[in-house]
């Protein structure tokens, strides 16, 4: 199967991903290279195998709903693009 | 001092033939005079030289740790509190990490001295180092090669004898392929064996750090540091950590080697199969006994893993906003455009390409058709290790088809690239430890051989390794201008 090059900026804008539009023609050769690639799978059969999420077949560990950790604000916001009064700033969403 | 061994160097520190200070200085200055290696992306002089006085105090009141004042590198995908975390991008160029990965506090702990922060693959997302922000490092046993990646940077530091071991990463290879063109000793765990808490991650179900050194004996010492359980990482394993140290000499004697022929076949080359025979006679006279296997889903694995890490990578990497941390574009005009124009503007094209891939595999009406299918491949795939690893105590194979390409050999044509992934990617999927041995030489370049155990066998593997790193001196040599 292969993508068009609508397909690749259609996947671009759910990704949020900028791409330069004289590249859109390599991503999209590159990106059906790949999935001729994975047509291999569909020659397996693979009716009734349980997908492997995890290598060990572990499921998620629980613990106690207890806080452990402190608060780092001023911390972790001294290497934010742009805060104002502990707050993360962006453009304005609501008009 | 640079070509001394772990137990050697810790032997001398004691012996008071050198401090810890004065080690450090010759690796800070192997550094500045080997810069064209482009090994290191960030060299922490200050830290080191404080780090190494507090070390020399520890020696002085009696410590016993091996890595006590021993200089080393780290990934610069493991998050270091104070010191830029870049991951090889742009995006995190400016990147202060606010808190220490579990390895390296163990790391610190052991009063190992940070020399710096080694260059890798964009997001660990590349074979040959190529795809970093910060440019390709050179392979030290021909400039015009690769050092492979994407744990390149550790790779090359070691085998040019700039930092005395390192850590690194393996996705889909990324510890053992480096390893193998730059002629060293690397180990990816078990999943789960070493903490993910702090490594900046790619994809979740296959990252895994491990040991990069010049020996086994050396990596065994690197690894005992590095493993164990971390309440911090949901999937780390808590599983015993044996001695690793304490078995490495045990006798080969009546060992079943296992060699798929899906491993020896088309697409090897003869100069890598050659050495490899004469590898694997050794193991015969060390009192191994080879058997010919087969493991029919190998040929799926680069399918399932282009789907499962780009699926894992888009995921992962969508925390890279340009609001928190990192990258941002100047002037968005709505909050799309901040997205948008900061991760186009900030990540290379691979890791674009991988993001891509991974979207695409998750998107509405194509999840069942590629990542529910790759998982099932990967479970195939799992089996067939299962079944190989009943019949016999280790697998052998090679570690890349060919020796070290050139730099910009691949870069036009990514699918090449991927392909020549084939000998590590299953590893990977299945979850299982592997380590990458120094074999010998094809044309000047080094040949790595694989050994591949079951979960959390690494102690067998290092013994395996390290009996017949006694036999041979390949893992001792050092390439030229770097004696």
């Amino acid at each position: 199967m292969s993508l068009t090059a609508e397909d690749v900026n259609k996947i671009a804008h759910l990704a949020r991903l900028g791409i330069d539009s004289q590249d859109v023609g390599s991503y999209t050769k590159d990106l059906s290279g790949m999935l001729a690639l994975m047509a291999k799978m569909g020659e397996v059969n693979t009716d009734g195998v349980e997908p492997m999420a995890h290598p060990l077949d572990q499921v998620q560990r629980l613990r106690a709903d207890v806080v452990t950790e402190s608060n780092q604000r001023e911390h972790f916001q001294a290497i934010a693009p742009k805060v104002e009064d502990g707050l993360y700033l962006v453009p304005k969403v609501i008009e | 001092m640079h070509s001394k061994s772990i137990r050697q160097l810790a032997q001398g520190l004691r012996a008071k033939e050198f401090s810890s200070v004065e080690l450090t200085q010759h690796f800070l200055q192997r550094i500045k005079q080997h810069q064209n290696l482009n090994a290191y992306i960030t060299v922490t002089e200050e830290l080191a030289l404080a780090q190494a006085q507090a070390a020399d105090q520890r020696l002085a009141a009696g410590d016993t740790d091996l890595l006590l004042g021993l200089p080393i590198a780290q990934k610069d995908l493991f998050c270091t509190l104070g010191v830029r975390t870049s991951c090889g991008s742009k995006m995190l160029d400016n990147f202060i990490a606010p808190y220490n990965a579990t390895v390296v506090d163990k790391l610190n702990q052991a009063g190992a001295v940070m020399l710096g922060k080694v260059n890798m693959d964009e997001f660990a997302m590349g074979s040959s180092n190529e795809t970093s922000f910060y440019g390709a490092v050179k392979n030290p046993w021909d400039s015009n090669a690769v050092a492979g990646g994407s744990s390149g940077g550790s790779a090359a530091a070691v085998a040019a004898r700039l930092a005395v071991c390192a850590t690194g990463t393996d996705t889909g290879g990324s510890i053992r392929q480096p390893a193998a063109l730059c002629g060293i000793t690397g180990l990816k765990p078990t999943y789960g064996r070493v903490s993910r808490y702090g490594m900046i991650a790619y994809a979740s179900s296959l990252d895994q750090g491990g040991p990069m050194a010049q020996s086994a004996d050396d990596a065994a010492i690197l690894l005992q540091a590095m493993a164990g359980f971390d309440s911090k990482d949901s999937t780390s394993m808590d599983h015993p950590v044996p001695d690793y140290s304490a078995t490495l000499d045990a006798p080969l004697t009546g060992l079943k080697i296992g060699l798929p022929k899906e491993f020896f076949g088309e697409g090897l080359s003869d100069d890598v199969a050659q050495v490899l025979q004469v590898a694997i006679d050794e193991y015969r006279k060390l009192g191994a006994e080879v058997i010919d296997i087969s493991m029919p889903n190998l040929k799926l694995a680069i399918p399932a893993y282009y789907v499962i890490a780009p699926a894992e990578c888009s995921a992962n990497l969508s925390r890279f906003d340009g609001v928190r941390f990192g990258y941002r574009c100047e002037n968005p005009a709505d909050l799309t455009d901040l997205y948008t124009r900061s991760r186009g503007e900030a990540f290379g094209k691979e890791v674009k390409r991988r993001i891509l891939m991974g979207t695409y595999a998750l998107s509405a009406g194509y999840y069942d058709a590629y990542y529910i299918k790759a998982q099932k491949i990967r479970r195939l795939i799992s089996d067939d290790f299962k079944t190989a690893l009943a019949q016999v105590d280790v697998i052998m194979g090679p570690v890349t088809p060919t020796t070290a390409f050139g730099i910009g050999e691949k870069m036009a044509d990514p699918i090449a690239m991927y392909l020549a992934d084939i000998y590590t990617i299953a590893i990977n999927l299945a979850g299982v430890p592997a380590m990458s041995v120094p074999a010998g030489f094809s044309d000047g370049k080094p040949v790595g051989l694989q050994i591949i155990g079951n979960y959390f066998q690494e102690a067998k593997l290092l013994n395996i390794a390290h009996r017949y790193q006694q036999v041979t001196d390949w893992h001792t040599l050092i390439p030229k201008n770097f004696e």
